[in-house]
Order: C-alpha cells, then sequence, then structure tokens
C-alpha cells in the first residue's frame, strides 16, 4: 500500500496509480507461494548445470519432470497402490475416530478410561511399530493400511473431541431455552461448531496417512511408490527416485486440497468474511 | 404491519405465577448453594418486569428457571397456567451475549427456533424480515455475524427471540456489553418496540436507572439466598424519554429509592 501511495503525483494520476498498485499487491498476495516456488525451482535448474552436478547426484527439474512423463504408465501404477492404501488407512480413522470422540464427549467413563491412555499413546512415534505390523499382518495391504491408520487415527479423535468440548455452555442453553433436545442440539449446534476443528484434524491425519503408508511399503513391499522409491535408489537412479517424490507429494497435496474443497463446502470458517 | 401488531398487543402477554421457588444448586462436596429462597411472584399479562439484584444474587437463576432450563428445588413456575418443566414454548430468551452462530446468516440465526420446533419456514422468514424491519435492521438478513456491530448483533438476537411471538421474554442483562451510547439507544428502541408487541417481559439489568427507564415494576433482589426486598411500581407515562427522565424528579426519585437499598445493605 505505501508504495502505491507514492505512485503518481497528480491527484487523477495518483488515483488510478494507487488502483493499479493496489491491485498488482494483491495479485502478488495471492500467487505468492506460486511465485516463490517457482523462483527456487528456476533457481535449482540453473545452478545444477552450472556446479557441474551430475544427474546421478542431482537431477535438474527439467530431467525429473520428463522422467515423470517417460514413466508416467509406471508411477501411476505405484500411485494407485499407494493412494488406495492412504486412503483405506484415513477412512478407517475417520469411521473409528470421529465416534469415538463422540463416545469420549458424550460418557464420562470412556473418558476417563480412554482419553488418556490416547493422549499418552500420541507421544510414542507410531513409526517404530512398522516392523512389527509386517510381522504380524504379512507383507500385502494390510500392514500399510494399519500404519497409515494408527499414525492417522490420533488427530482425528483428538481434534473432534476438542471441537465438541470448546463450545460454551452459552450456546447450549440458547438451543435448550428454544426447545431443542440432544439430538437437534449435536446436529444445529455442536457439530457445526466443530467441523473446523475436525477438518484441522482431517487434514493433519491425512498428510500423516500419506506418510504411514510410504513407511509401511519401505519396510517390506513388493508394489507402491516407496518400494518404487527404494528400487531406484538401490539401482542409482536418482531421477526415478525423485519423481517417486514429486508423485508421492502430489498425491499428498491432492488429497489436502480435496479436504479442503469439502470444507469450504460444508462448514463456514470463522474468519472468512472478515 | 401495525394494524396486526396492535391485534396482537392485547393477548399476546403471558400471564407468570412464581409459586415458592426455592433453588439450590448441588456442589460436589458441602450443603450447595443456595441460590434463591421461596420466590413468589405474579408477573401480570403484558408487563414489563424490571429486576436489579447485587452480583451474584440469583437472577440469572431465576431466569433460567423460568426459561426451563433446569427444574426448581421447590416450587413452581406457570406461564399460561402451564407448568414449566422443560423449554416452555411461550418464552423467549436474550442472553448477555448475543450468541449467534457466527455459520448462519441474520436470517437463519433468527430462524433458528423455528427450525427446532419444526414450523412453517416460509411464514417464519416473514416475520423474520419484518422484524428486522422494526428493530432497523432492513436489508442485512444475509450478512453474517461478524459483519455486524455488538449493538446489531444483539438487535438480531432480540429478533430471534421475539420470532415465535413469545407471550414471555425473558432477557438477562442484554445490554451489558454494549457501550454507553448503544445502550442508550437500545433501551428507547427497546420501548418502543415493547409498546407494540406487548409480551410480558422480564429484564434483568445492573443498571438501575435503565430498569426504572423501562419497567412498570422493578424488583430488587437482596444479595444470596436472593429474594425480592423492594416491589416498586413505576408510575411514569409512555413513550419515555431517555434524556428527559433523568431530570425528571420522579424518575429519580424512584432510583434514588432503588439505590437506598443498595447502600443500607452494603452492595454499593
Ligand atoms: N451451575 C451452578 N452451580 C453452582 N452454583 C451456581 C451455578 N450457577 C450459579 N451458581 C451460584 O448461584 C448464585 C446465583 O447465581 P446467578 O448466576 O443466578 O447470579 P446473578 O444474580 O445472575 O449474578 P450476576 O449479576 O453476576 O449475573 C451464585 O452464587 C452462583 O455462584
Ligand atoms: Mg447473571
Amino acid at each position: 500500500m505505501s508504495v502505491a501511495d507514492n505512485a503518481g503525483s497528480t491527484t487523477v494520476n495518483n488515483r488510478k496509480g494507487k488502483q493499479f498498485g493496489e491491485q498488482a499487491m494483491l495479485m502478488l498476495e495471492k500467487f505468492a507461494a506460486l511465485i516463490f516456488g517457482s523462483a527456487i525451482i528456476l533457481a535449482w535448474q540453473i545452478i545444477v548445470p552450472l556446479s557441474g552436478l551430475s544427474e546421478f547426484i542431482l537431477p535438474t527439474p527439467l530431467q525429473i519432470g520428463q522422467r515423470v512423463v517417460t514413466e508416467y504408465a509406471l508411477l501411476l501404477r505405484h500411485a494407485g497402490v499407494t493412494t488406495f492404501e492412504v486412503l483405506a488407512g484415513f477412512g478407517t480413522s475417520v469411521v473409528v475416530g470421529v465416534p469415538l470422540a463422540l463416545a469420549i464427549f458424550y460418557s464420562k467413563i470412556v473418558e476417563r478410561a480412554v482419553y488418556p491412555i490416547l493422549v499418552a499413546m500420541q507421544t510414542i512415534p507410531k513409526i517404530v511399530l512398522a516392523p512389527l505390523l509386517v510381522l504380524y499382518l504379512g507383507y500385502g495391504w494390510a500392514p500399510k493400511i494399519t500404519l497409515a491408520f494408527l499414525i492417522s487415527f490420533f488427530p482425528i479423535v483428538i481434534s473432534t473431541v476438542v471441537g465438541l468440548q470448546s463450545l460454551d455452555k452459552g450456546y447450549v442453553n440458547l438451543v435448550r431455552s428454544m426447545g431443542a433436545n440432544e439430538f437437534e442440539t449435536f446436529f444445529k449446534l455442536r457439530l457445526p461448531a466443530a467441523l473446523p476443528n475436525v477438518f484441522g484434524g482431517f487434514k493433519v491425519a491425512i498428510s500423516l496417512a500419506v506418510i504411514g503408508a510410504v513407511i509401511g511399503e519401505y519396510i517390506a513391499a513388493d508394489k507402491g511408490l516407496g518400494y518404487l522409491q527404494l528400487q531406484a535408489n538401490s539401482q542409482f537412479d536418482t531421477t526415478l527416485n525423485f519423481a517417486t517424490v514429486v508423485v508421492i507429494s502430489a498425491i499428498g497435496v491432492s488429497l489436502f486440497s480435496i479436504l479442503s474443497l469439502l470444507e469450504r463446502k460444508v462448514s463456514f470458517r470463522r474468519d472468512s468474511a472478515k | 404491519m401495525n394494524q396486526n401488531q396492535t391485534g396482537l398487543s392485547d393477548s399476546i402477554g403471558a400471564n407468570v405465577r412464581i409459586d415458592a421457588v426455592t433453588k439450590t444448586y448441588e456442589t460436589r462436596e458441602g450443603p450447595g448453594v443456595h441460590a434463591l429462597d421461596r420466590i413468589d411472584l405474579d408477573l401480570a399479562s403484558g408487563s414489563f418486569v424490571a429486576c436489579v439484584g447485587p452480583s451474584g444474587c440469583g437472577k440469572s437463576t431465576l431466569l433460567s428457571l423460568m426459561a426451563g432450563l433446569f427444574p426448581p428445588s421447590e416450587g413452581e413456575i406457570r406461564v399460561d397456567g402451564s407448568v414449566v418443566r422443560k423449554a416452555h414454548p411461550k418464552v423467549g430468551v436474550v442472553f448477555q451475549t448475543d450468541l449467534l452462530l457466527y455459520w448462519r446468516t441474520v436470517l437463519d440465526n433468527i430462524m433458528l427456533p423455528l427450525e427446532i420446533k419444526r414450523q412453517d419456514r416460509e411464514q417464519g422468514r416473514k416475520r423474520a424480515l419484518d422484524l428486522l424491519v422494526q428493530v432497523g435492521l432492513e436489508g442485512f438478513e444475509s450478512k453474517y455475524p461478524s459483519e455486524l456491530s455488538g449493538g446489531m448483533r444483539q438487535r438480531v438476537a432480540i429478533c430471534r427471540a421475539l420470532i415465535q411471538e413469545p407471550g414471555l421474554l425473558l432477557m438477562d442483562e442484554p445490554f451489558g456489553a454494549l457501550d454507553a451510547l448503544t445502550r442508550e439507544k437500545m433501551i428507547t428502541d427497546l420501548e418502543k418496540m415493547w409498546l407494540r408487541l406487548g409480551n410480558t417481559v422480564l429484564f434483568i439489568t445492573h443498571g438501575i436507572d435503565e430498569a426504572v427507564f423501562l419497567a412498570d415494576r422493578v424488583l430488587v433482589m437482596s444479595p444470596r439466598p436472593g429474594r425480592v426486598d423492594l416491589d416498586l411500581t413505576v408510575d411514569m407515562p409512555r413513550p419515555r424519554n431517555w434524556g428527559a427522565a433523568h431530570e425528571d424528579p420522579v424518575f429519580n426519585g424512584y432510583v434514588r429509592q432503588i439505590r437506598r437499598i443498595f447502600e443500607a445493605e452494603g452492595v454499593l
């Protein structure tokens, strides 16, 4: 704004300059991440050949991009496997986590029995369970889905509970004074009030589920992007290695974006009116 | 519009009868908090009754009981003859904070009671828009609460309480969170609105002048356990004028009378 304020000297020019400057600032703000990201990739593309590093040590973004295109079918096949594991793990987390959160919220006994254990278990890095899961569940989908589930389950439960508990008692009294029963109180008040927290948990969870699935594939697998990456690694195919990183990231970003989109559909963010 | 309203004003106000109502809050240890002690009270149909009293004397407790949020420990409350056990369909409540749901538009906030009682939306919508005009918020129906000022939000909360045409309107320090200027405007507007609608009102406040200005009758409560120490009838013509009232010896006499009780009780 201050830049825009200084632009132009006559009044007419000043107004136009200001409008233009403000618009430019707005555009800049909107695409800030895109511009910054592109700048980094561009720098990478320019600096790597100049520094004389071989593709084998550090491929350029262009080489990685080309590889993604040429290995399209291979990557897609393995991406399908990984995506399935992620979604199955995340889905299980939602299906188990949300009802458990409701039980914790509505029942003192369940809260006393389960909640402290859940919170304590959050401090265990679930990754260390991966070898055990392979031991018990074999080499198929099961250990990956289970790991994705275990790792994404806690944030969903905890953020849902926190969302439900943080509602001010005054609102409950308000709808009670209108004659609402608990069913109506839940759907008209508690659920919509908790949604921002619930979606916050979902978004953390989906990113963690990707980590869980890929780690599962690192431990023992014959398909999936984690497996493909280890293959590339053992063959010193650094470009393919990077290509899998790109695809895994793309999966994470896409799933996250889908959740954000869904959130915007069903939940009104407190600050979005500002 | 006005014809409709004046037509209602003869009949809408509910009769309230509070009969030996006591409330003791159970606490985990000890004898519990004795908040209200054998309150007997009749609110005449269509009267505006204000209630003042020191903090913690049980005003909100009385209001919650009348709203049916929880039952009294002893005694009973009747609105138009029927005992209040849970939320009574003839009662609307305005709380100290507006308690608007931020994810709902102004209109949808006002319609909330109708949704909960599964009443006709179209008719309700017309009434809601009508109420918005009356509180000076015409055209604000599709705004969100975050786009409104504190005073405007409380006006919406009042519309929400009035949408069901409640025979009894309960207000718990509705203007307590507002600045002095906004408060004054809200007080005068509330009187005008009540003169049109004619509901029975119980208005809890900390402001003695606010109570005297608005009410036909001011109940002054004692410190806990709450009892009614003084039942003061305010005899002044309506509509009243805030500025003029403060110059009026009759008005000031009432105010002084209430202050003197608080001073005697060591509240002031
Ligand atoms: N849920 C509750 N459990 C236990 N005690 C309570 C509860 N609600 C209120 N009390 C106690 O009952 C007494 C009366 O409370 P109440 O809220 O009715 O006072 P009040 O007159 O509205 O006060 P204020 O003017 O500050 O709003 C207070 O001493 C309060 O501590
Ligand atoms: Mg109170």
